[in-house]
């Protein structure tokens, strides 16, 4: 498979076949799509990111003395906004899922090449609107709109940011509708449900979630925007309506939602462990198998997020049982993942480096999840730091080091270019450390009773916080440093080769960059997944020294 | 800065300590998982590194092996599952006999009233040993009701009455918060809960009230409101005589039967049309809006007092111990 | 469709490049549009359900201000809405047997029929404001608990004034989405695009709006069929 590097600029591909404005702005390319897509999350983390460090300056100090309080329960509420719908949702599946969805079932396109495009449009448009809430006063009710404080006491711009989060939410519904159809119609001759890559299997079980989920998120923001701008009564408990229905409604998506955002990252890893240790995966259907698991259980869990709100015992205990049932898929792929290095021929380049760290940091984040899902224990600790730890153990330290693995490993083929492999291991690191030292003292925060949202808090809790706050600077530092790189990298770069980790997969068989029609012929497939006993380590693949 | 920096609450009420002991457990649990996961892949990635091991050995899997961390994992977790499902059922189901007290979440305050009548802000003073059981809402928007010492958390929800109940076993003041974002100062929405000894406590509550005990104010409130005009007690009124009513079922005009308990009270007065007793005509006015929800604890609490001797009082002289039935 | 002579197919000037051929990319619309619905039904599903459990909580004020509406109003539009469901699956018949005039003429009967709904439901509204039944400021239902036979509670009758005006405008947005959709289908059969090599447009869309069409079904008995006979 090795071939002589051709320098990128000679070879016609998706990223100079047409140059302008235009091009890009009315491309129905997956790959210029997935490009645009990656632009403006990008923007949005850094976005998200500069709320979370002036959060985490404010909690330097047990005293509220670097904002107001209203400041900070904006601050707060937009970092989640922001982070949850316009970078974490659509993160992998919109740049990683838009790109290599199409080129790993051996298509030219999606099913529905415009529809894609609308669902960048969407989102652009989304964040315009929000970001427009965001300069004309803000948001203040926490990223759960809980009624009735958003309906009929919030004084911000509640109605801007649930219809930009409504529009939002029809962008993350079109991608899922898009890759449904793609994976059921378009998957090259020969190429069967039982040999799809984990990636795909992971995509597919996150676009059911995105389907069914999402619109009963938009159906919810919706009634909250009637209520509060035509004076409906349907949370108003001065009216005889119920609190709680919102929060039953809101969670329904919300709690699947989690899965949305994590499930395409364990799809990252399904592909990187086995290239990196060069072995098929352990338990392939099983690992499938518990992607449709989590999609289906993660509906039936959403009430664990009231074990204290006033539902009733009986309640609370069928969701404790199901929470408990839905642990065991994501178990099952962690163990799945560790067999899959045994006996393998471990390389450690920084995609790898990435995957490790997501196995060590879900591993916790999920682990605190079990202390969350047992009531009795809930009932301290929910509402408080450990949650915020708990979820950010799974989103930050488990999707977002997905996202970054997967950004790392497929970078040679989206641009055709190589990172510098030094710095993208020392990112990786940094990203680990900072990570820990931000989140970690979390949870002992939680657990001696420090609540969630507070803008100040009382003076013992303060070293904890400061331990935090140095943290998420060093982890700041970690995630500049690749957007540092990559840009660099699309310049300086050393050409990549068509495949340069040696891995399966039909995206590795085109070009770096593909072409724009990605294969000059239609693959067929003869062969199962992940054949790693067949393909050999490139010679100029990076090596460890 | 490092003067009282705490790595774990005060266990300072009688479940304190079975919620430690699962989150210990717990921590221990995931600890040694989280270990034994850690080793094997650093095992994995030295041992079969790329220098010592050029050749990777294609293994598929192994059914056996994932039915047991399957089956294995899931028993272990539902054995969590009900740990924590008892702990709960205990946190949920006040005792009979607790001695209750009036919780009303404000932006930005607790006010609480005691049924001797002491009102407070912010401040809660119950004695050490007894059970109490809370009986709260909210005038505005959700709130929660947490004292990490004592483990408990509660949501406060407007337009209804929710429970929480605990037994103080330690003398001392500890924090009281509010967990559930609220607006502008809803950080600043904290208190302190002082456990005292008995009699302490006795002396504090003699430190008195002028307005006499809540169902004394209630009473008051029932003239003044003219709720006594049709609720007669002498004669069949327009209204329903309330003496005797608290917990026992009501048979509605619609077929319906209902428990006469804390919410339907309430209910009855904010939306007097909504539940009308068998026999009766829904002439009651509605009073959502007339009265405050301090008001409305008054009036519940004077209703309830018409039933029997309150089993409420935290200051009692006859303490009952703990948790025994009335 | 693998009747079809093959030189229809590799020459449809209807297919898109990134399919194989015009079978593989109807599968694909079909099922992207079916999809679609599953994504409307959840949509939906939400209101629903807070009718649900408002109609269980609050039966009384339910059933007593569903008294108040247009009933024979409301069985019109049904019917109305029934028929256009008719012309709509006659007209991806005349599609698929490419009788171009038949088509449009079912198109067209169709947009009308949905228009006659939307203006049907704009008087309903109409009658409902000027009753006072609109939640809001000037919510006034005195009269309506005065002249019940059993008490109600009038606060928790807005509740299902708010779900009514919720769902029904809910439904006539996605009918004059249709009413949209329709317009332009019918522009583009009068041009010619649709035959038996192609007319995936007539039929997915046809879908929506019978699945609009099946929403009013479920919201009709829900809404104004509530314990018809005599209250006690």
């Amino acid at each position: 498979m090795a071939t002589a590097v051709i320098p990128v600029r000679e070879r016609e591909n998706y990223l100079n076949k047409e140059y302008g404005v235009r091009s890009w702005l009315l491309t129905t390319d997956h790959k210029r799509i997935a490009l645009l897509y990656l632009i403006t999350i990008t923007f949005f983390f850094f976005i998200g990111g500069i709320f979370a460090l002036l959060i985490r300056l404010e909690l330097l100090t047990p005293a509220g003395d670097l904002v107001q309080s209203d400041t900070y329960n904006k601050l707060f509420t937009m970092h989640g906004q922001v982070m949850i719908f316009f970078f974490l949702i659509p993160s992998i599946p919109a740049v990683l899922g838009n790109f290599l969805v199409p080129m790993m079932i051996g298509a030219k396109d999606l099913a529905f090449p415009k529809l894609n495009l609308l669902s960048w449009y969407l989102l652009v448009i989304a964040g315009v609107m929000m970001l427009h809430a965001i300069a004309t006063g803000g948001v203040d009710t926490g990223w759960t709109f809980y009624t009735p404080f958003s309906t009929s006491f919030s004084n911000t711009k509640v109605i801007e940011a649930g219809l930009s989060i409504f529009v939002a939410g029809f962008s993350s519904i079109l991608t899922g509708l898009n890759f449904v159809v793609t994976i059921h119609r378009m998957r090259a001759p020969g190429l069967t449900w039982s040999r799809l890559p984990l990636f795909i299997w992971a995509h597919y079980a996150t676009s059911i979630i995105q389907l069914l989920g999402t619109p009963v998120l938009a159906i919810t923001l919706v009634l909250v925007v009637l209520e509060r701008a035509l004076n409906l009564g349907i949370f108003d408990p001065t009216r005889g309506g119920d609190p709680l229905l919102f929060q039953h409604l809101f969670w329904f998506y919300s709690h699947p939602a989690v899965y949305i955002m994590i499930l395409p990252s364990m799809g990252v890893i399904s592909e990187i462990i086995p290239c990196f240790a060069r072995k098929r995966p352990f338990g392939y259907s099983f690992i499938a198998m518990s992607s449709l698991a989590i999609a289906v259980f993660g509906f039936l869990v959403w009430a664990h997020h009231m074990f204290v709100a006033g539902m009733s015992i009986y309640a609370a205990m069928i969701f404790s049982l199901l929470s408990y049932a839905v642990a065991v898929p994501s178990a099952i792929k962690v163990f799945n993942w560790t067999a899959t290095m045994y006996k393998g021929s471990i390389r450690f380049n920084t995609p790898m480096l990435y995957a490790f760290g997501f196995i060590g940091l879900f591993t916790m984040g999920g682990l605190t999840g079990l202390f969350l899902a047992a009531l009795g224990l809930d009932v301290h600790v929910t509402d408080t730091y450990f949650v915020v730890a708990h979820f950010h153990y799974i989103m930050v330290g488990g999707a977002v080091m997905g996202y970054l693995g997967g950004m790392h490993f497929w970078w040679p083929k989206i641009s055709g270019r190589m990172y510098p492999e030094a710095w993208g291991r020392l990112a990786a690191l940094i990203v680990f450390i900072g990570f820990n030292l931000t989140f970690f003292p979390q949870f002992v925060l939680g657990y001696v009773g420090m609540p969630r949202r507070y803008w100040q808090y009382p003076s013992e809790f303060q070293v904890l916080n400061v331990l935090s706050t140095a943290g998420s600077t060093i982890l700041a530092v970690g995630y500049l440093l690749p957007m540092i790189y990559f840009l660099w990298s699309m310049r300086y770069g050393k050409p990549a080769p068509d495949n340069p980790w040696g891995a399966a997969g039909l995206e590795w068989m085109s070009a770096s960059p593909p072409p724009t029609y990605n294969f000059d012929e239609t693959p067929v497939v003869t062969w199962e997944a992940y054949p790693y006993g067949e393909i050999a380590v490139p010679e100029e693949a990076p090596v460890e020294r | 800065m490092f003067d009282n920096f705490p790595l774990w609450p005060v266990r300072a009420s009688s479940y304190a300590g079975n919620v430690d002991a699962l989150f210990i457990f717990l921590v221990v649990l995931s600890g040694l998982m989280s270990i034994a996961i850690f080793v094997m892949i650093t095992v994995f990635a030295i041992r079969y590194r790329r220098q010592r091991n050029v050749r990777a050995e294609q293994i598929d899997g192994s059914t056996v092996l994932e039915i047991t961390w399957s089956v294995v994992p899931l028993g272990v977790f539902l054995m969590i599952f009900a740990w924590g499902a008892v702990i709960y059922f205990q946190e949920r189901t006040p005792p009979r006999g607790a001695a209750e007290i009036y919780v009303v979440g404000k932006q930005w305050m607790w006010k609480l009233q005691h049924v001797e009548g002491q009102r407070e802000i912010n401040e809660l003073h119950v004695p050490v040993n007894r059970d109490i059981k809370l009986i709260m809402t909210s005038q505005d928007v959700i709130h929660s009701f947490y004292i990490p010492a004592f483990r408990i958390k509660q949501d406060v929800v407007p337009g209804r009455y929710t429970y929480a109940w605990f037994r103080a076993t330690k003398p001392g003041t500890y924090h009281l918060f509010c967990a559930e974002y609220c607006g502008t100062m809803h950080s600043g929405m904290i208190g302190s809960v002082t456990v005292m000894e008995p009699g302490q406590y006795a002396a504090w509550l003699s430190g008195g009230v002028a307005s006499g005990s809540l169902a004394q104010t209630g009473q008051a409130l029932f003239q003044q409101l003219g709720c006594g005009t049709c609720h007669r007690t002498d004669v069949q009124g327009r209204g329903p005589n309330l003496t005797g009513i608290y917990g026992k079922p009501v048979t509605l005009e619609d077929g319906r039967t209902v428990i006469a308990d804390d919410n339907y009270i309430r209910e009855s007065i904010l939306s007097p049309a909504a539940k009308v007793v068998s026999g009766f005509k829904p002439i009651m006015p509605v009073f959502q809006g007339l009265v405050t929800e301090e008001q409305l604890n008054a009036l519940v609490e004077y209703v309830k007092s018409l039933s029997q001797s309150p089993a409420g009082s935290a200051g009692s002289p006859q303490l009952k111990s703990p948790g025994s039935p009335q | 469709m693998s009747d079809s002579p093959v030189t229809i197919e590799t020459h449809n000037p209807a297919l898109q490049h990134h399919f194989a051929d015009m079978e593989q990319q109807r599968n694909a619309a079909s099922f992207g549009m079916w999809l679609f619905l599953a994504t409307e039904i959840m949509f939906f599903s939400g209101m629903f359900c807070a009718y649900l459990v408002y109609r269980y909580w609050y039966f009384n004020e339910f059933a007593v201000s569903s008294t108040t509406l247009n009933l024979p109003l409301g069985t019109v539009n049904t019917a109305v809405l029934i028929c256009s469901s008719l012309t709509v699956a006659l007209s991806v018949q005349a599609a698929q047997q490419g009788k171009r005039k038949l088509l449009v003429t079912l198109l067209v009967l169709t947009l009308l029929l949905g228009l006659v709904f939307l203006g049907i439901k704009g008087v309903e509204w109409k009658e409902k404001f000027d009753e006072h039944h609109v939640p809001g400021y000037s919510f006034d239902v005195s009269k309506m608990a005065k002249e019940s036979p059993i008490p109600i509670d009038g606060q928790r009758a807005q509740i299902f004034f708010s779900l009514y005006f919720a769902m029904t405008g809910m439904h006539a947005l996605h009918m004059i989405v249709g009413v949209g959709l329709f317009t332009w289908l019918t522009y583009r059969a009068w041009k010619g695009a649709f035959g038996p090599g192609y007319y995936t447009p007539v039929e997915n869309f046809g879908l929506y709006w019978h699945f609009v069409d099946i929403v009013w079904i479920y919201l009709f008995p829900l809404l104004y069929l509530i314990d018809r006979k005599p209250l006690h």
